[in-house]
């Protein structure tokens, strides 16, 4: 954590209490407010709600109402866009709160990658600071040009201060709320001034999180916690092979058990739908099915990856080709070279996948925690036979996604669709429940990929020469973002491999794009989970065979790169990276990465037993996010990335035995847990330029930072993932 | 058939399948969300709610056996260590996706009620078996941490 001086400053929720308190204590003195309930009391129409745009709501009771377009999946996104919006609004943050928007591409459209209504990439803050500085700044516009024209004063003696106007030469105050049924009637300006940023209180500062009290009372509502008069619940059989299908079932067993009211047939499976969750789950557990798989992918992994080392020496599309690397290959004094597996990785968010469907001849209405609501909405109204106007989502918080719920196929709203619609599409909700055995055998995987890498050095310990082959199979291709892919290149295989940052004079990189039965997905910081693993661990074999510390050899070939250089320099700083050699059995790793126009760098320290049991003590990391709009959150990100990565590398596998899925739940597709979680410092660099990602570039230099101290403390390198056990590989 | 036990300090009684586990019960029968599905094994921890005080895992616990014993939920935590913990949680911003962080809460109440000055060994043992996708450990480490200074100051 930053400091628990800067934890200090977050409100606590008496203060917010104290604070809501308050303001209403200080309305009422002075007189000019009257709630909603009053209004209506004394038989006056209530005004409002203001909503000078498709972003917030300022409600006659002074109720701030902002409309997230991004999915809350724990990132903080919720918290991060009020902020902005309410920044420039000069709200009073105790009366902010959130909710989501509905589905429409053109006024909720990403900038970062749409005409798409989505979350993903990391862009929420990215692709929303400009727009919500706008939507805040041109409602404050209206409201105090409402308050000069109430009180017949020049706009510019006004000031505001938490959600309240004053004018000092006559002492008048308004609060935002009073101001709404003058604002109504006021026209939204076309430009507005917006705020210097060293006049900013909410971004740069911590305002609370809007979703903290109810996610530590039990009372956020997740898709799980949805209930609808008369709803059903689903569960769906899946073939046990990917490709596989239905051959023939036998609903008979699952129709006799008790509380099950039909079973239906939909394009993935075998549907049980019961009265709740206990009767669907004995019913599908006695369900007969015999599959077809005669088009199923039958492969093992473990060939597969014999295979992608085959294709390995094979010529390949060009990624980035920088003079003649194989030429300066040969001429070099010294040449080292490296192979790095990856296994497929499942994103396992804490709630299994769940959607709840109401569906009729006309409409269907969808509760999810959904992260690409109008891809979605356009797959949804396929399944259903509607138009996308017909559809409508309703975006509830998701208990993790880690890229899991964005995916273009939306696998499992389809399903969910599919059995409402197979249900008979008369209005009867249906929430369709995955398992933690679904979601780990349910596919749409982090690649498997294959990395070989080589370098040459010159007489004076220079790298001259940098080859870099990728194999394995595109997330792009078949998908709606296919069109990314350029010449054979999927540039989501090999980002931060293609953008590798060093200055070195002759560089190739190949990318063998492989095909699979095994559908697969980006998961947390997507290319980077591989990439910069292997960039980052053979960099460190590359400085060995140089004999140059790894921190100095990455700092040498990053003249040209300041920014990176400098978080470089100040996570090796704070982590005191040149205070000495570390005790025996324990050693120092560093690591940097780009992602998502955010720069990480990360030195870990580990100790490793006598029985060669790694175990991660502390972790420092210093991040440059651009503007940081709520550096708490920041940190929490970075503190998370760092653990979700550190899982993967200790322990994440999904591995396929002749085309079925070995893994079922976390006894054996291990995460991370509370014993393992090392201590980490996040260090935040000041700065004013465009934010850019938080969500995924902290998971991505973990894996290698951990990788070098490993070897650091060991002598041994660590060329497979998850890394095996120290003396048995 | 029905079973008979107190819920939240209440005497409850639920006409369900006696073979359904608790959580289901507490979810479906109850009425009550806050305890969350997450394995369906005693793996990950959201389903922890107290029986008897203990933390257990609701998802392999059949109703059957917690007739006549005493359930505590998300929703009837009370006690000064529950509070303190809520308030830990609040001031350090542990939450982020929230999805496991009611079983979280509740096992680190359970411990907190036993042990007033856990080390961190001790919160290593007893919240292990919470998973958290998210990665909120550091955090959650520091909330019991603070939670049981603030209980004894």
């Amino acid at each position: 954590m930053k400091s628990p001086s800067a934890h200090s400053q977050l409100p606590t929720r008496r203060d917010f209490l104290k604070s809501a308190a308050g303001a209403s204590a200080l309305a009422l003195s002075i007189g000019f407010e009257w709630t909603a309930s009053t209004r209506r009391a004394f038989g006056a129409p209530s005004p409002g709600p203001f909503v000078p745009n498709a972003f917030v709501r300022i409600g006659a009771d002074d109720s701030i109402t902002v409309i997230a377009k991004h999915l809350e999946m724990g990132q903080g996104a919720y918290t991060g866009l009020a902020t902005i919006l309410a920044e420039e609004l000069d709200a009073d943050w105790s009366r902010v709160s959130v909710e989501s928007a509905p589905a429409d591409a053109k006024l909720y459209n990403n900038l970062a990658f749409g005409p798409v209504q989505g979350t993903g990439g990391s862009s929420a803050m990215a692709n929303s600071y400009a727009q919500l500085r706008d939507a805040g700044a041109k409602a404050r516009a209206i409201l105090v040009s409402a308050a000069a024209k109430e009180w017949h004063v020049p706009v510019n003696e006004l000031t505001v201060n938490k959600g309240v106007v004053s004018h000092a030469p006559s002492k008048r105050r308004a609060s935002y709320g009073s101001l709404v049924k003058t604002a109504i009637t006021l026209p939204v300006p076309d430009t507005v001034t917006l705020k210097d940023p060293k006049n900013f209180t909410l971004i740069g500062g911590r305002p609370a999180r809007v979703d903290v009290p109810s996610k530590t009372d039990g009372t956020a509502q997740f898709t799980l916690d949805v209930v609808l008069p008369g709803m059903l619940v689903a569960l769906l059989k899946r073939p046990p092979l990917f490709g596989a299908t239905v051959k023939s079932f036998d609903p008979g067993p699952a129709s006799a058990v008790a509380g099950v009211v039909k079973v239906v047939q939909v394009p993935r499976g075998i549907a049980v739908v019961a009265r709740n969750f206990w009767a669907a789950k004995l019913g599908r557990d006695a369900l007969q099915v015999e599959w077809d798989d005669s088009h199923a992918e039958k492969r093992s992994s473990a060939a597969m990856m014999d295979e992608y080392r085959r294709l390995a020496d094979q010529p390949a599309p060009s990624a980035r080709k920088e003079g003649d690397a194989r030429k300066a290959m040969g001429e070099a004094s010294r040449t080292v070279s490296a192979s790095y597996e990856f296994p497929y990785l499942a994103h396992a968010p804490m709630e299994p996948l769940d959607a709840v469907v109401k569906l009729d001849a006309a409409s269907c209405e969808i509760w999810t925690g959904d992260q690409f609501q109008t891809i979605d909405q356009a797959n949804a109204a396929q399944a259903a036979g509607l138009d996308p106007k017909q559809v409508s989502i309703h975006t509830l918080y998701a208990g993790g996604s880690f890229g899991r719920r964005a995916n273009s196929m939306s696998d499992y709203i389809v399903e969910a669709v599919s059995i409402a619609k197979a249900y008979g599409a008369d209005g009867t909700p249906i929430k369709l429940q995955w398992t933690r055995e679904d979601d780990i055998h349910g596919g749409l995987y982090r690649p498997m990929y294959f990395h070989k890498l080589e370098a040459g050095l010159n007489a004076q310990n220079q790298l001259t020469a940098w080859r870099h082959v990728i194999v394995g199979q595109s997330i792009m291709a078949g998908t709606p973002f296919a069109a990314s892919i350029k010449e054979g290149i999927d540039p989501t295989s090999v980002e931060g491999a293609a953008t590798i940052p060093y200055a070195i004079p002759n560089i190739a990189v190949e990318l063998s794009t492989t095909k699979a039965g095994v559908p697969v997905l980006w998961w947390r910081v997507v290319g980077s989970s591989h990439t910069i693993f292997a960039v980052e661990a053979f960099i460190d074999e590359a400085a060995h065979a140089a004999g140059v510390d790894g921190f100095a050899f990455r700092r040498s070939l990053l003249e040209h790169q300041p920014r990176m250089k400098a978080v470089l320099e100040l996570a090796a700083e704070k982590a005191g990276w040149n205070s000495g050699p570390m005790p025996a059995g324990k050693g120092r790793g560093i690591a940097v990465a780009e992602a998502f126009k955010s720069l990480v760098a990360q030195v870990a320290e580990v100790s490793v037993d006598k029985e060669g049991n790694i175990k991660v003590d502390r972790v420092v990391c210093a991040v440059d996010c651009g503007t940081p709009i709520n550096p708490d959150i920041i940190t929490a990100q970075m503190e998370g990335g760092i653990g979700f990565g550190l899982g993967a590398v200790l322990h994440g596998a999904v591995t396929l035995k002749d085309g079925r899925v070995e893994q079922d739940n976390f006894n054996n597709y291990r995460v991370l847990r509370m014993n393992e979680m090392p201590k980490v410092e996040v260090y935040i660099m000041p700065s004013n330029e465009a934010p850019t990602g938080v969500g995924e570039p902290g998971v991505a230099p973990i894996g290698p930072a951990v990788a070098n101290a490993v070897f650091a403390a060991t002598g041994k390198r660590m060329h497979v993932l998850p890394f095996p056990k120290l003396g048995v590989a | 058939m029905s079973t008979t036990f107190t819920l939240n300090g209440q005497s409850t009684t639920l006409d369900a399948d006696p073979t359904m586990p608790l959580l289901w019960a507490l979810r479906e029968v109850a009425g009550l969300h806050g305890t969350k599905f997450g394995c369906g094994m005693a793996l990950c921890g959201a389903c922890t709610v107290h029986l008897d005080g203990q933390a257990i895992r609701s998802c392999v616990m059949p109703l059957s056996a917690v007739a006549g014993r005493k359930i505590t939920t998300i929703e009837g935590l009370q006690s000064k260590q529950a509070k303190a913990v809520q308030a830990a949680w609040v001031a350090l911003q542990v939450p982020q996706c929230g999805y496991c962080q009611s079983g979280q809460v509740m096992s680190a109440t359970a411990l907190l009620e036993k042990n007033a000055a856990p080390t961190d060994a001790d919160i290593d043992a007893a919240m292990s078996g919470n998973i958290c996708r998210c990665a909120t450990y550091t955090r959650i480490r520091a909330a019991i941490h603070s939670a049981a200074q603030s209980i004894k100051a």
